[in-house]
């Protein structure tokens, strides 16, 4: 009674936080650019879309993807037979204890009509199934905590999805392997389906039972008679077997019992099979109702992103079906950190230090951003600098197992995200060239053009415009020790020797393009030399020229004193990126919206 | 020699897919072999302006990787190429810096030697195959086609770095296109960057300095320029893009990579090489194009 109650309170958490979550991908929008719609509007979009492929030639795509990608799982197999192999072992198994064990009386018995659990092949089958659960787990295992490195992030949810597997497999594998030698389990059949037995036949049949099926009774123990046995065996044949399998064919659960057997009779006084079987139902209740929030959830949604991806084209479908398509793709990541194995950047992460960096770790961010909770400063600016710090290498994409357009979903975000005012200083490298192709054609030019100003405004460049006009007398040399850390490379030695003579300028292809932005630069090449001399950091910081420098190396290729000119603009340029990242960010914690 | 490991830059698996495919095609009909290495990640060149220690330890752990398995680099992105050998000789100057940055890569299993060589594909055509060994594969050849040709600056400079040739009368590349038939023109601008670092920085400025390059490009008779780099590519297409937006794009040379100028020449479909129908006659190179002459014994069977 109160386990269909379970059942049912356990389904109805599963169905409304499924509606919940699925309803997410239409209430819910990362992009910046999606004309105003109601989620209503979006789902009858949505439905518009699905219609509109279903009965289209695109069908036969949808057909090969559910059976290459989705049933075998080939994209795996090609990236990673060690993964393919831990992915069919989980969820071959899962899907077989699911179907004809979880789901017996819905299933296997309306199938068969000889079903019957402890009967063969089903006896078989589950434990077979439970094993391979298992050696998936421990492969899973391996892979995130004792693999050679690298290895992939490991989040709690992660941990606790495999610790949910875990308890449900090792206590289903530790009931059965109770039921076996468990003399009450014994006894409770036979009150079914020995009732009319005499005194002497049950003795006969139990000691059949202990000897053979390694009941552990409180009565007996071997060795018997060979008439007993016999007599036993009889019995036995007329009402047990038809429906009762030996216990080795539960191989795992057999090896189990048997090491267990000395603790049997205790542990059956203390109803150790009734227990297991409450734990290993409150388990799998327990994990029913947390589907729809957690990974598990990717039983269904990653089929969809790889189904989805597969007949979407970016450039015809509909703007309401890509935003909904992109709310979606966020709910089939399951954080295997393929993605970030393959990260061409993800070594950065050694030396700044942001886990954001990492395709796999902005998708919680972008989930938190899309659900339009108040995100930190600072989460913002680790998020933005992960989405930027990104060379467009498309590996990410090509790597998820899932389909999910991931290149795709960082150039939405990023301008999303690039509207919270954040100055985002990866916007002055050469990683912008990607921005400049893309969102530079797309956007107006306001909002292209915002972000950059921010980000120079803060980083100072720009400031020293008015130089020429107004010259102040110079300071006192700064204290400041930007090139203490910039490694033995970068000593004193590489400007020292500057004599002013120009060159350098001269060289610059910046300076020469247009005298009236020459005049916007602040200082000049052969300027900020010498101005590093004087340690006049300010100065240099201020003047717009580091930011326009293309570091062609013409300046320091031509300067007749060697004098590492290109390279000291790039140590100024990291140190003025540094100390803007300090100003702006030093113990801000307050909400961005 | 070791066998060479080919550096896919990042940019070209989405924006300039052709590269990879032409890059493939050509590598094959010379004869070089080589091996991809997916794990290889970012240069590090585009992390200099903000924090020039990850870029070292990007360009390291390539260095690194290549190494762990017995391969020699070969880019053909100057910006790759000029990042990994600057890196390489930051690396043999500053011990501390070596050691700290083996230190992170070995979390990753990773130890750089100082072992491995870089070259840009144009050293391995020039310096290591050699003219004749190309020469003698040619199925055809330009007549009469003017191009401009573009290093790139990373490819030149700094010299101390990357010593690929002389850094102010640069002629490698320029014997490579002449391999092919076409007349390496000189031109104005040659040396001067296609700038390419500033787009969606500054693009004002990027557009300037892209612009008069491929004007002096004009001036000079080119009908195409010659690019080997995919930044440069990139930013001649979208110099072209807004040229055409603006209807100023009439007699704007376009930019070639390399191994589409010279894939022609090897026989290979224009497919592979990323060059549509409309493109072949745009640019004249299908005009230009002559079959190389047989060889004498050919011709007298062929008489008899």
């Amino acid at each position: 009674m109160i386990e269909t109650v379970l059942l049912y309170l356990a389904l109805a958490v599963f169905a409304a936080g499924s509606v919940y979550r699925i309803s997410a991908w239409f209430r819910h929008d990362i992009r910046s650019d999606t004309p105003p719609a109601t989620p209503g509007a979006r789902f009858g979009a949505a439905l518009k879309g699905i219609a509109a492929t279903v009965f289209s030639p695109k069908l036969f795509t949808l057909i090969r993807v559910f059976v290459m990608d989705v049933l075998l799982q080939i994209r795996l197999l090609q990236r990673s037979p060690y993964r393919w192999v831990m992915h069919i072992c989980l969820y071959g198994g899962f899907m077989v204890l699911l179907l004809l064990h979880a789901m017996d009386g819905l299933i296997t018995a309306k199938l068969f009509s000889n079903y019957q659990s402890t009967a063969n092949p089903w006896v078989f089958i589950r434990d077979f199934a439970g094993l391979l659960v298992i050696v998936g787990v421990v492969m899973a295992l391996r892979r995130r905590f004792f693999g050679a490195a690298p290895r992939p992030l490991t989040a709690k949810a992660d941990t606790l999805l495999i610790a949910i597997l875990a308890v449900v497999l090792l206590s289903g594998i530790v009931l059965k392997a109770s039921k076996i030698t468990s003399h009450t389990s014994y006894l409770d059949m036979v009150d079914v389906y020995a009732a009319t037995f005499e005194e002497e036949e049950l003795n006969a049949l139990e000691a059949y039972w202990v000897d053979q099926y390694h009941v552990v009774s409180p009565n007996m123990t071997g060795p018997f008679e060979p008439e007993t046995l016999e007599a036993g065996e009889e019995l036995h044949e007329m009402a047990c077997a038809e429906c009762h399998a030996r216990p080795n064919w539960a191989f795992t659960s057999f090896a189990v019992a048997k090491a267990g057997k000395r603790f049997a009779l205790r542990l059956d006084a203390l109803n150790f099979p009734g227990l297991m079987w409450w734990l290993h139902y409150l388990a799998c209740m327990l994990g029913l109702a947390y589907v729809p929030f957690s990974k598990m959830f990717h039983f269904f949604t990653t089929p969809l992103s790889l189904m989805t991806n597969a007949v979407t084209d970016k450039h015809t479908a509909s703007p309401l079906n890509l935003a909904t398509k992109q709310m979606m793709e966020l709910d089939a990541c399951m954080h295997c950190g393929a993605c970030s194995l393959a990260c061409s950047v993800a070594v950065t992460v050694a030396e700044v230090p942001n886990a954001l960096i990492l395709p796999s770790e902005k998708i919680p961010a972008i989930r938190e951003l899309a659900a339009g909770k108040p995100l930190t400063a600072n989460r913002v600016r680790r998020l933005q600098q992960g989405l930027h710090l990104c060379t467009n290498c498309n590996h990410c994409t090509e790597a998820c197992p899932a389909g999910i357009q991931l290149t795709d979903l960082w150039a939405a975000v990023k301008e999303t995200v690039l509207q919270k005012g954040v100055p985002e200083f990866l916007l002055l490298s050469p990683l912008s060239v990607h921005r400049g192709v893309t969102a530079g054609a797309a956007l107006d030019s306001d909002r292209y053009r915002e972000p950059l100003e921010t980000a120079l405004g803060a980083v100072g460049g720009g400031r020293l415009t008015e130089f020429r006009q107004d010259p102040q007398p110079l300071a006192v040399p700064g204290s400041e020790k930007v090139f203490a850390l910039a490694g033995q490379w970068m000593q004193p030695e590489a400007y020292a020797a500057c004599y002013r003579c120009m060159t350098c300028t001269s060289a610059c292809p910046v300076v020469r393009d247009n005298p009236d932005e020459a005049a916007k630069l602040g200082l000049l090449p052969h300027q900020i030399m010498y101005a590093v001399k004087l340690r006049q950091w300010d100065l240099i910081f201020d003047s717009r020229m580091l930011w326009d420098c293309v570091g062609c190396y013409q300046c320091q290729e031509q300067c007749p004193q060697s004098v590492q000119v290109a390279d000291v603009l790039y140590v100024l340029k990291n140190q003025a990126i540094s100390r803007a990242v300090a100003r702006e960010f030093a113990g801000d914690r307050k909400g961005v919206q | 020699m070791k066998r060479l490991a080919l550096f896919r830059c990042c940019v070209t698996s989405l924006r300039l897919q052709h590269y990879e495919t032409a890059t493939n095609a050509v590598l094959g009909a010379l004869g070089v072999v080589f091996d991809d290495v997916p794990a290889f990640g970012c240069c590090g060149y585009p992390l200099k302006n903000y924090d020039f220690k990850a870029y070292v330890l990007s360009a390291a752990r390539n260095l690194a990787l290549a190494e762990k398995k017995y391969l020699d680099i070969m880019t053909s992105c100057n910006c790759c190429y000029g990042s990994l050998k600057q890196a390489q000789k930051l690396l043999a100057e500053d011990l501390d810096l070596l050691r700290d940055i083996n230190g992170m890569l070995s979390k990753e299993g990773l130890y750089y030697r100082r072992e491995v060589q870089v070259f840009s594909v144009l050293e391995v055509y020039h310096d290591l195959l050699g003219a004749g060994a190309i020469q003698k594969r040619l199925t055809a050849t330009y007549d009469g086609l003017k191009v401009a040709t573009h290093y790139g600056c990373h490819l030149l400079r700094p010299s101390n770095v990357v010593a690929f040739d002389h850094p102010l009368a640069p002629k490698k590349f320029d014997d490579l296109v002449a391999l092919t038939g076409a007349q390496s023109v000189p031109w104005e601008k040659k040396l001067e960057c296609c700038g390419s670092p500033m787009g969606g920085v500054n693009d004002g400025l990027a557009e300037s300095l892209g612009r008069a390059k491929l004007d002096a490009a004009r001036q000079a008779g080119a009908e195409l320029v010659c690019v080997i780099c995919p930044y440069c590519q990139i930013q001649f297409d979208w110099i072209h893009a807004r040229a055409a937006q603006a209807d100023q794009a009439d007699g704007l040379p376009p930019a070639l990579y390399y191994h589409q100028l010279l894939g022609l020449c090897l026989g290979i479909d224009p497919q592979h090489l990323g060059l549509t129908a409309r493109q072949l006659q745009a640019t004249g190179l299908q005009a230009a194009l002559r079959p190389v002459a047989k060889a004498p014994a050919a011709e007298a069977s062929t008489a008899a």
